[in-house]
């Protein structure tokens, strides 16, 4: 999802790439590459950005102590390949390179800046510490630097709409233009909240480390939950903006299959399977003008298979391990689904226990209204609209539309029409999308 | 780094609570004064006095305007800090965690900012 039209560093258009020979000879002595042309570097430099940037990034950032710091040797260090790449050829380890490039410019101008003014406090050690060992920029240690950057960004000392925003920003590397238009918002107002989360972590000393076993679980809970955020916000979306809004969704799932490559924990699992098996629906859940389609309704030849298949796969993983949780219990249903063939072969039994087992993980009254609907499923209307109405006598869930609309479903298939009447009008009062809105107005007119 | 630990509880629950378990209370606060203190962690420490006793002093049109009670009404107030040193805040949110009011009030961690007078 990286783009350099998005990314768009200035940089790229103001260097002019010298000629270079054209053929590749492997140079042992220097160990170096020699590129066949100007564009084969731009293109490898172009493809470092997109694939590696967000890597050198996280590195950065624990070697220089700061996110701006980082960001600006990160951009030194691509400025200094647009200039020395075609004349030397491309670097054996690139992100090595650029890493150590960047570190030096950083600390280069420090040191200027050490002659005028006072260093900050923690930079002395950091000029001192500059033994220049490769080491400690590539290797091992760097696979944990983008886990401390998620771990970092997603801290729950930070505001969620901060988290968020700062993820999106240094961990996916979307613009801060872009991030505001998926969620709606004024550029400066994102630009602010970012701003705001790095002085909090400057200020409150937020360290950049992975959290250690004992904290793990609530920690990993928070990064889910950002990820999940994410998604939400490209998959609900059905405004004009749902072009962009996509992309989001697109982000999280790459946003989740970097966490289980870098931390595999049976809920990362599951939530990379939720998004996959909700994701792999896309296709049929709206018409092309933006209407909804219910699951039942849902061409299932639409449905991306490839997706299902992994999201299957994953839900199996995190099921075989002891550690799952909510998210891969709502996977499991979601799984259940995927691979009906019709909507009428749909296993409820199966779900009706899925949504026990997430009942128990996470008590909450829209989980049991869906336990309910699948009630209705596998015994009949009747039993399921016992079990709402018991539900929404308790209060809870009486502003929810979804609440409203699926007791007029029940209602209208018992043919209880006038209440079914009353219910899809409470939910269009509650309703606040436009296509939710048209879904339930057309729904009262075929009433009649 | 210097963090102060502001604890905050229900003051009108903490009043009714029977003497064995404020017994029991005082005894773990004890213990996680003394913890601290052993780590070299602890700055400094107060128990306040409940807020009837609290003033709220503004100056306006220099001239000195004083009323009773705290400066806001909260369904928890601040009952005691901890002043600790800590290497970041993940390691003042872990010991922030074991101040027992923790467990039925909150515990608010802020960052210093250390002033020179």
């Amino acid at each position: 999802m990286h783009r350099l039209e998005g990314a768009n560093p200035s940089w790229f258009k103001i260097v002019k790439v010298g000629a270079v020979s054209s053929s590749a000879p492997m140079d042992k002595l220097s160990g170096k590459i020699t590129a066949v042309g100007d564009v084969d570097v731009r293109d490898t430099i172009d493809a470092l950005y997109r694939d590696e940037s967000r890597r050198v990034l996280a590195t950065l950032i624990r070697l220089l102590g700061d996110f701006d710091r980082a960001e600006e040797a990160l951009a030194e260090a691509f400025r200094a390949a647009l200039e020395q790449w075609p004349r030397d050829g491309v670097p054996e380890n690139p992100r090595a390179w650029l890493v150590s490039t960047g570190r030096f410019k950083a600390l280069d101008a420090l040191r200027r800046q050490k002659r005028v003014e006072p260093l900050p406090d923690d930079m002395h050690e950091r000029v001192a510490a500059d033994d220049g060992d490769p080491a400690s920029f590539d290797g091992e240690a760097v696979g944990d630097d983008r886990l401390r950057l998620i771990f970092t960004c997603c801290h729950p000392a930070l505001a969620p709409e901060a988290q968020v925003a700062l993820t999106l920003r240094e961990i996916c590397g979307l613009t801060t233009e872009e991030i505001a238009r998926a969620f709606l918002l004024p550029a400066p107002t994102l630009a602010q909240r970012i701003v705001r989360a790095k002085a909090k972590i400057k200020s409150a000393r937020i360290p950049y480390e992975v959290p250690g076993r004992a904290d793990l679980p609530e920690r990993l809970d928070a990064v889910l939950r950002v990820v999940y955020l994410v998604f939400n916000e490209g998959y609900s979306a059905s405004s004009g903006a749902a072009v962009t809004r996509h992309d989001l969704s697109s982000e999280a799932i790459r946003l989740g299959r970097l966490l289980i490559e870098l931390l595999p924990e049976p809920e990362a699992d599951g939530l990379l399977a939720l998004m996959l098996l909700h994701e792999s629906r896309r296709a049929a859940r709206s018409t092309p003008d933006g209407e909804l389609i219910l699951l039942d309704e849902q061409d299932r030849s639409l449905w991306n298979r490839d997706q299902i298949a992994e999201g299957s796969a994953l839900v199996e993983r995190a099921l075989a391990s002891r550690g799952f949780g909510a998210y891969t219990v709502q996977a499991a249903i979601a799984a259940v689904h995927a691979n009906a063939p019709t909507a009428d072969a749909t296993d409820w039994a199966r779900i009706v226990a899925l949504y026990d087992v997430l009942l128990r993980a996470e008590r909450s009254p829209v989980v049991e209204l869906n336990r309910a609907v699948a009630v209705a499923m596998r015994d009949g209307p009747a039993a399921g609209l016992a079990l709402i109405d018991a539900i929404m006598s308790g209060g809870d869930l009486s502003d929810y539309h979804l609440a409203h609309a699926a007791r007029a479903d029940l209602c209208r298939r018992l043919g209880r029409t006038t209440e079914a009447r009353a219910s899809y009008k409470r939910a269009l009062a509650l309703a606040q999308q436009g296509p939710e809105r048209r879904f339930l107005e057309r729904r009262l007119a075929d009433l009649k | 780094m210097q963090y102060l630990c502001l604890i905050y509880q229900d003051e009108a629950a903490a009043a009714e609570r029977p003497k064995a378990e404020l017994d029991r209370l005082y005894a773990e606060y004890a213990d996680f004064s003394a913890n601290l203190k052993k780590s070299g962690r602890l700055v400094g420490l107060n128990r306040l006095q409940p807020t009837r006793t609290a003033a709220t002093v503004r100056v306006r049109d220099g001239n000195i305007v004083a009323t009773d009670g705290p400066y806001a009404e909260t369904k928890e107030q601040l009952g005691g800090y901890y002043l600790i040193e800590a290497r970041d805040l993940n390691e003042a949110i872990q010991t922030a965690a074991g101040c027992p009011s923790a467990r039925f009030g909150s515990v608010e961690v802020r960052p210093i900012w250390q002033m020179q007078v």
